[in-house]
């Protein structure tokens, strides 16, 4: 009944046809046009499967729809086909609403870039290749999906390739989530070997009847996957670096969607996660120590974009911390809202630097309040909405993954005290970006200034359409405690529960008194951090160089990143190299032609005879073959 | 009749000679005469076997070889000789302008 | 040993006869009309290579077997010979425009790689161990040639010599293995040896065993396992590069053919001995492939060790032997034919002055000038590299999946580790390709045949990922076999 879904992400990959082979000979205005309605086309679709699966009772809203059989060999079958239930559409909205309004955005953005269509055959690509990966209805076509998301975030960013660091970002990002695809692929080949079959739905059913030590390797396979592509710790480094891509990119797939895949990954198979509770908890860790630690890092960050690829980390982190106590709902809310705000900031800060001539690095900005009214305000309501101030979106998602991570089941005060903090800190980093970039004097050049002015419409109208979701969308998820004789719940638990492992609900335990209280403890935090950033860099500028001065050895480590890629560049890259070459100059030349040439070379004085003996590769190739057949012959008949 | 295995030694020897002399000698056609030699200990075995099996297919498998060789010739000499005219020796261990 | 021809056994051989017939008919007009020869040689040995498709298809769902049980012409069979004329297809295309512009002799040229597809047509349907020898020799001696056919370039002729030794070589140790395998089971027929193998006498037979070793050390040259892989990297960069790619296709799906008939087929009985030898070739094949890869800076020495690390893939399958491993490979080399041949077109259009350029840094910048070539190009790399949505993921699957239902866990993780480290240097080429355009670039020219060829093998890479049932329903009937 669903079958016409197949058009979500089939009109983006036209779009990506199309202007994949016509773009270049057709005009800016129907390039961007086309390749902008073609998302609208799919989210429109999106919305029309959502009104129809609101349409059917709470139990059917699963259903599977094969377009056809795509592998089917032996007892190995998967199928090209896409489920549609709460989450998958959930999940579809979100990736199509957004991504609509980026498309619309980038066209003002990139207006004048001379890869337009280029630009746009990629966006198209990475809308439909997320929609496949949320739409899919087995873990390989799931793969697929994941694979082709993780290209088209490797071209985007390497996108302005005349640039060195952005084609070593692009190839950075690539590397290191391959760590996490390793993880994700031999995941899946262990779902494979345990339960015989890829598909949702019996992998599922079956996820009780299987021992839970595999359960166990599974989940972390995946959380491994999850890791590398959510950009969590320890493979987040890759994040901050991408931020080389064009804005619109970075607000789109390192901030909206893709990066919050990982989530996506840990809620689908949550069947599977609820028979490993211990693994849960790993993840609910590595989310909380992840937002703790990122949002440490954009303290003292400086260019606007990394700040934000690092309260990226940070936020995932938190739904991480959601999802990993057994609040998928939570998680996924969270996921909502931050795709909103964290949009908002990105284009926010696109705009800001569209404004200054691609000018990042906040110390180098400075009262543009007055220049850009619409940024200015949609900022601020983006950064009181992350800063989890009342009744804005990020408050709801927020509180509730922390009084989740209190009060589940799974939860755990330490992750609670993590998670809080890093609230705090968010609501710091944010509101110094905030303040450092539209307020007190300019510090940016006198011709700059005189330069520097609003966005064209294109760019603006996303904004505030943005920053209106981003400041209603939480109201979708007020917990019902808050007026229950109202008959409020939260619809968004409400509506995704069914697609989700059968967890109790969070709200459903918590009495009204400790929510409410909770509530107040995280808008308190939110407003203390706010608060501490106006005093820092409002009312008295320059407290901030103070206290960096008196602990130089917190500031250095902080602004260094903890010398994190330092230290992977140390551990993994060059042994990587060595290994390479090794292999390279040490077998295939030393070994193998080596062992005469070896000798020979010690003997300096007999260069003449060692260069004829060096020349000598032939005999070493046949040599080669004479080895391998008496190790061979030798070894089957040692087998008798 | 003399026991098999009289045959089949000499067959090995051939074999591992020829095998050397492809390894030890850098001169290409002393080495292509090496790996006929191999055939050859190839061919003894087949006519060894195939007598002591009282069957005759070891012996056409002998003239397949022999016609396979012959080939072999033709094809390997007109490489040597192409290489011949455009440098005058024919040492193996100059072409070596690929490695890696 | 009588052999009974009857006269339907000819038709087996239909397409050999019809790849023959061209050759004889290429050569003929060679000798008397030379200047009508260069110009119509591609495309009379592309209509014969059609017919011979046509006539392969035809054969399709019919197992014959003729020749005194020498030659067989099962479902199997079909489909690698169906790889192999894929490959001669595409081959002979991107051929038009190298063979003039290197001005090598057309009508030989073309004649030989019809030669050569024969010997591996007929290496596909060997059921007997001499006549595998036999068609080995006929691809070997025609390859050998063509490695050499640049006669005026050293790089050529060294490639050449090198093969010709190495070759002649190996195919001297293989042919002392038969003569080992023959002394113990009394025959070279592999389904007379599978029914020898059912004695214990014979199983545990040290003649046996080592016969086997030798044997396999032939084949493993041809499919360029390691240790016996040296000769590839410098063979396919001396070589013409449109021989190059047609060997890599070629030579390895025949040689893989006769491996499976030999390893599988006759000698399943031994799969505990040899396994373990198989599986570790299988797990060093791999990773020296792909690890030397890394350090390439030639695209053709960079294709030589990717095609040694895919020929590691195919044995992982091999060394499964089962139903899944038996559907993986024809599967394999034709997704296998498509996207290295479409890999190697995009080389032979890159030049500098009348040179090939083969150094990475020539492909700087291809994006911008050549949009559609560098794309396709990275399609390949990407097809390579097992990334979706192409047919090297899909064939990748299949052979994990083998792997998986054989219980070769260790074998996976290798080829899944390696799988993720040759990301790498696919990779490279296609960031290379968008790098800024070099002072002094390459000239790069796309003749409608080469453009025809990259098209095809762009849209089969893509189509055998979307529809890899296209080749499901035979691949099925493969697995009968066993």
């Amino acid at each position: 009944m669903f079958t016409y879904a197949w058009l979500v992400p089939g009109l983006p990959l036209l779009g990506t046809i199309i202007n994949g082979i016509f773009g270049r000979f057709l005009p800016r205005k129907v390039v961007g046009t086309l390749a902008s309605a073609l998302v609208g086309g799919s989210f429109l679709v999106s919305v029309a499967v959502f009104i129809q699966l609101l349409g059917l009772p709470e139990e059917e809203r699963h259903v599977t729809s094969a377009l056809y059989t795509w592998i089917s060999a032996g007892n190995f079958f998967a199928e090209a086909g896409i489920l549609i239930d709460p989450l998958s559409v959930f999940m579809m909205l979100v990736v199509s609403g957004v991504g609509f309004f980026i498309h619309v955005y980038s066209t003002g953005y990139m207006g004048h870039d001379e890869g337009y269509s280029r630009y746009f055959t990629y966006l198209n690509l990475f809308a439909a290749s997320m929609l496949i990966l949320v739409m899919a209805n087995n873990f390989l076509l799931l793969f697929v999906g994941w694979e082709l998301v993780g290209i088209c975030s490797y071209l985007l960013i390497s996108f302005w390739y005349s640039r060195p660091s952005a084609v070593a970002a692009g190839k950075k990002a690539f590397i290191t989530t391959r760590v996490g695809d390793l993880g994700f692929t031999l995941g899946v080949v262990l779902i494979f070997v345990a339960f015989g079959t890829l598909a949702y739905d019996q992998v599922f059913a079956a996820a009780g009847e299987v021992a839970t030590g595999v359960i166990t390797a599974i989940t972390v396979l995946l959380f491994i996957g999850a890791i590398g592509k959510s950009a969590q710790i320890p493979l987040y480094v890759w994040l901050p670096d991408a931020m080389e891509g064009p804005t619109p990119v970075s607000a789109l797939i390192h901030a909206a969607t893709m990066v919050t895949a990982g989530v996506y990954l840990v809620a689908r198979a949550s069947p599977l996660y609820v028979h490993a509770p211990g693994v849960l908890l790993i993840v609910a860790f590595v989310g909380a120590v992840t937002a703790l630690f990122a949002a440490t890092i954009a303290l003292v960050n400086n260019d606007i974009k990394r700040v934000l690829a690092y309260s990226t980390i940070s936020q995932i982190g938190l739904m991480f911390l959601g999802v990993g106590v057994g609040a998928f709902a939570a998680g996924l809310f969270h996921l909502l809202t931050h795709a909103f705000f964290k949009a908002l900031l990105f284009l926010g800060a696109g705009s800001v630097m569209h404004a200054l001539a691609g000018e990042t690095d906040i110390r180098n900005m400075g009262g543009l309040r007055g220049k850009m009214q619409v940024t200015y305000w949609t900022f601020l309501v983006a950064g009181l909405a992350i800063a989890g101030i009342a009744p804005l979106s990020g408050f709801f998602s927020k509180d509730e993954i922390l009084a989740a991570a209190l009060t589940a089941p799974g939860g755990h005060w330490l992750l609670y005290a993590l998670g809080l903090a890093a609230s705090l800190l968010t609501a710091f980093y944010i509101f110094r970006l905030f303040f450092k970039a539209f307020h007190g004097e300019p510090r940016m050049s006198a011709e700059r200034l005189e330069r520097a002015h609003e966005s064209p419409p294109s760019m603006t109208v996303p904004l505030v359409v943005l920053a209106i979701g981003a400041a209603v969308a939480g109201f979708v998820g007020v917990p019902g405690f808050l007026a229950p004789e109202a008959g409020w719940t939260h619809a968004v638990a409400h509506f995704l529960e069914p697609g989700l492992a059968r967890e109790p609900l969070v709200e459903a335990e918590l009495p009204p008194a400790i929510g409410v209280m909770l509530m107040l403890i995280a808008l308190a935090v939110g407003i203390a951090g706010i608060a501490a950033a106006w005093h820092f860099y409002v009312r008295r500028p320059g407290t901030a160089a103070r206290l960096a001065q008196r602990a130089p050895a917190v500031y250095n480590t902080l602004l260094n990143k903890y010398w994190v890629d330092e230290a992977y560049n140390a551990l993994f890259v060059r042994p990587g190299k060595a290994l390479a070459a090794f292999f390279w100059r040490g077998i295939d030349a030393a070994v193998v032609d080596g062992f005469v040439n070896g000798v020979a070379r010690a003997v300096a004085g007999l260069s003449l005879l060692v260069r004829r003996t060096e020349t000598g590769y032939l005999r070493n190739y046949a040599l080669a073959i004479f080895a391998g057949a008496v190790v061979l012959v030798g070894y089957l008949i040692s087998t008798r | 009749m003399l026991p098999a295995h009289y045959y089949l030694m000499l067959s090995a020897v051939l074999f591992t000679t020829g095998t050397l002399g492809v390894l030890i000698r850098r001169n290409p056609i002393i080495m292509f005469m090496s790996i006929e030699l191999m055939l050859n200990a190839a061919n003894l075995a087949f006519i060894t076997f195939s007598r002591y099996q009282r069957s005759l297919d070891g012996h056409i498998f002998v003239f397949i070889i022999m016609t396979v060789a012959a080939a072999e010739v033709a094809v390997g000499l007109g490489i040597i000789i192409s290489i011949f005219r455009t440098r005058t020796d024919i040492n193996i261990d100059d072409l070596n302008i690929m490695k890696g | 040993m009588r052999i009974p021809v009857d006269p339907s056994d000819w038709l087996i051989l239909i397409p050999e006869f019809i790849l023959l017939g061209t050759a004889i008919a290429i050569l003929m007009i060679d000798a008397f009309a030379k200047a009508a020869s260069d110009r119509s040689s591609p495309w009379i040995s592309l209509a014969g290579t059609a017919g011979a498709i046509v006539a392969a298809v035809f054969l399709w769902g019919n197992p014959l077997s003729g020749f005194g049980g020498m030659i067989v012409n099962d479902d199997f069979g079909v489909l690698v010979s169906t790889a192999i004329l894929t490959g001669t297809a595409l081959a002979v295309l991107i051929s038009v425009d190298y063979v003039r512009r290197e001005e090598l002799p057309a009508g030989e040229y073309y004649a030989l790689i019809l030669l050569s597809t024969i010997g591996m047509l007929l290496m596909v349907s060997s059921a007997n161990l001499i006549m595998i020898f036999l068609s080995l020799e006929v691809l070997s001696i025609a390859l050998y040639v063509l490695t050499g056919f640049a006669r005026m370039r050293p790089r050529s002729q060294e490639a050449g010599m090198k093969y010709f030794l190495l070759g002649s070589f190996s195919a001297a140790i293989l042919v002392y293995g038969v003569a080992l395998i023959y002394g113990a089971t009394g025959t070279v027929d592999l389904q007379s040896i599978a029914d020898e193998l059912i004695s214990p006498g014979v199983l545990g037979n040290p003649v046996l065993l080592a016969g086997a070793g030798l044997v396999l050390v032939g084949l493993g040259f041809k499919v360029a396992a390691v240790p016996f892989q040296m000769w590839t990297p410098d063979v396919y960069e001396g070589a013409p590069s449109t021989v190059a790619a047609f060997m890599s296709i070629g030579s390895k799906a025949a040689a893989f053919a006769a491996l499976v008939r030999v390893l599988i087929f006759a000698m399943g009985g031994l799969r505990p001995e040899w396994l373990a030898a198989v599986w570790v070739i299988a797990a060093l094949t791999m990773t020296v492939g792909n690890l030397v890869a890394i350090a390439q800076d030639n695209i053709k020495r960079m294709l030589a060790y990717s095609s040694i690390a895919h020929a590691g893939y195919i044995l992982v399958a091999v060394a499964a032997a089962n139903r899944l491993g038996l559907q993986s490979i024809p599967f394999y080399l034709i997704a296998y034919a498509f996207m290295n041949l479409g890999a190697w077109a995009v080389v032979t259009a890159v030049t500098r002055k009348g040179e090939e350029a083969v150094g990475l840094s020539d492909y700087s910048g291809l994006f911008w000038s050549h949009p559609v070539l560098a794309g396709s190009m990275g399609l390949f790399m990407f097809a390579l590299a097992g990334i979706p949505p192409t047919a090297g993921f899909t064939a990748k699957i299949y052979v994990f999946m083998a792997a998986v239902a054989a219980d070769m866990i260790g074998l996976l993780i290798i080829a899944i580790v390696t799988t993720i480290i040759s990301a790498y240097f696919y990779l490279r080429v296609t960031v290379i390709m968008f790098m800024e355009r070099p002072a002094e670039p390459p000239v790069v020219t796309v003749p409608t045949p080469l453009a025809v060829a990259i098209a095809v093998a762009a849209a089969g890479t893509i189509w055998l990922f979307l529809f890899p049932g296209v080749t499901q329903s035979f691949t099925d009937t493969v697995a009968r076999l066993l």
